[in-house]
């Protein structure tokens, strides 16, 4: 099991000039450990992170996108997996930060977390890779193979509460970043 | 009261003319009884359009944000059972993250040329209040001559960044 904040530190580290979609407590961390332009927060509406992900790796081909999913987000959209799967955006690669709970809302665990995978949920829709990472060393040893690597791809990421980060719902929602980030991906 | 003659009846060909012309070139769709024989069959087999299909019209309200936000202009094809579906994603998507999310919505079993409010059937009855409600603009296309109602329709909503939806009201041909 890793931290979440420290399993984002890798990532950070990792990231060239990639688009980072992220949703919830992974976004509530992420603006701050690795606040950029190219960051994608505006998702909404629960379970809506993956959607919004695929749309912004079939407008941009030339542009990696890491989506970092809920687990409870994504079994309130589950039909995106096969939806991604048919669209078959070969630059998106699809994390889930497995916490087994609902985090945001109580840290209620999610139904059948002890049995169910997501990647084999994944695997069944038709992804081209999926792997399950619970150990921060291996994070960073496969992380730059895993970011080139034609998607969809799905990493499960086994995690658990790290360093508390202010949450700040207006401001990963708020418009004006949106078209920020627009302004920058267009620019870039 | 409609007629059934040809040429009494709303065209596929005018509307996807008029989409093109409003500069979508996404398709974001679920089938629709109303919209999936001329419509989107039409316009799958069309190199001009990217389709892309969903499993639940909610998915396509954030697919086309996502495509706004990297400079792409879209359109979600849907039944009005799947626009009630996705009440949220539009609240939270659409409407509160202004993202010009235009809906082309399929009004299943309206009767031809009497209005959605005054239709027999409860869930047609319900869509256009419900849309007012959430402070969506909304046309309503069913004859010809109103595909005309599409490019400005589409202009606004990306002016504004805002939804739109477009209630096709009888099957086009």
């Amino acid at each position: 099991m890793m931290k979440r904040d420290e399993m984002l530190k890798v990532l950070a580290r990792h990231r060239t000039d990639e688009i980072v979609v992220a949703v919830y407590k992974a976004a509530q961390d992420w603006i701050h450990i690795a606040p950029s332009d190219l960051n994608y927060t505006f998702t909404g509406a629960m379970g809506q992170g993956s959607s919004h992900a695929l749309g912004l790796a079939l407008g941009r081909p030339d542009k990696r996108v890491v989506l970092l999913d809920g687990d409870g987000s994504l079994l309130m959209n589950l039909g995106t997996l096969v939806t991604i799967a048919n669209a078959a955006p070969k630059n998106l690669v699809h994390c889930v930060c497995e916490n087994g709970t609902y985090e945001t809302n109580g840290s209620v665990p999610i139904p059948r977390h002890e049995s169910f995978t997501f990647t084999g949920v994944a695997r069944e829709a038709g992804y081209v890779n999926t792997y399950t990472i619970d150990d921060l060393e291996d994070w960073d040893r496969n992380l730059d193979a895993i970011l080139k690597e034609d998607g969809p791809i799905m990493v499960d990421l086994k995690v658990e509460p790290g360093e508390d980060y202010p949450e700040n719902f207006p401001r990963l929602y708020n418009t004006e970043y949106r078209d920020r980030f627009a302004k920058a991906l267009a620019e870039s | 009261m409609a007629g059934d003659n040809d040429a009494d009846r709303l065209k596929a060909g005018d509307l996807i003319r008029e989409i093109k012309r409003a500069g979508i070139r996404f398709i974001v769709a679920l089938p629709d009884r109303t919209t999936s024989e001329h419509l989107l069959k039409t316009m799958i087999k069309d190199p001009d359009f990217q389709v892309v299909q969903v499993c639940k019209e909610d998915e396509g309200v954030s697919i086309c944000s996502g495509l706004y936000a990297a400079g792409h202009r879209s359109l979600l094809l849907m039944q009005y059972t799947g626009l009630l579906d996705s009440i949220n994603a539009v609240r939270g998507v659409a409407v509160q993250g202004k993202n010009p999310v235009c809906m082309m919505v399929g009004m299943l079993q309206k009767e031809p040329g009497v209005p959605p409010r005054q239709s027999k059937r409860y869930g047609l009855r319900i869509v256009e209040p419900i849309l007012e409600a959430m402070e969506v603009e909304y046309h309503n296309i069913e004859a010809p001559g109103e595909a005309d109602k599409i490019v400005p329709a589409v202009e606004a909503a990306y002016a504004e960044s805002r939804p739109v939806a477009m209630l096709i009201g009888r099957e086009p041909i």
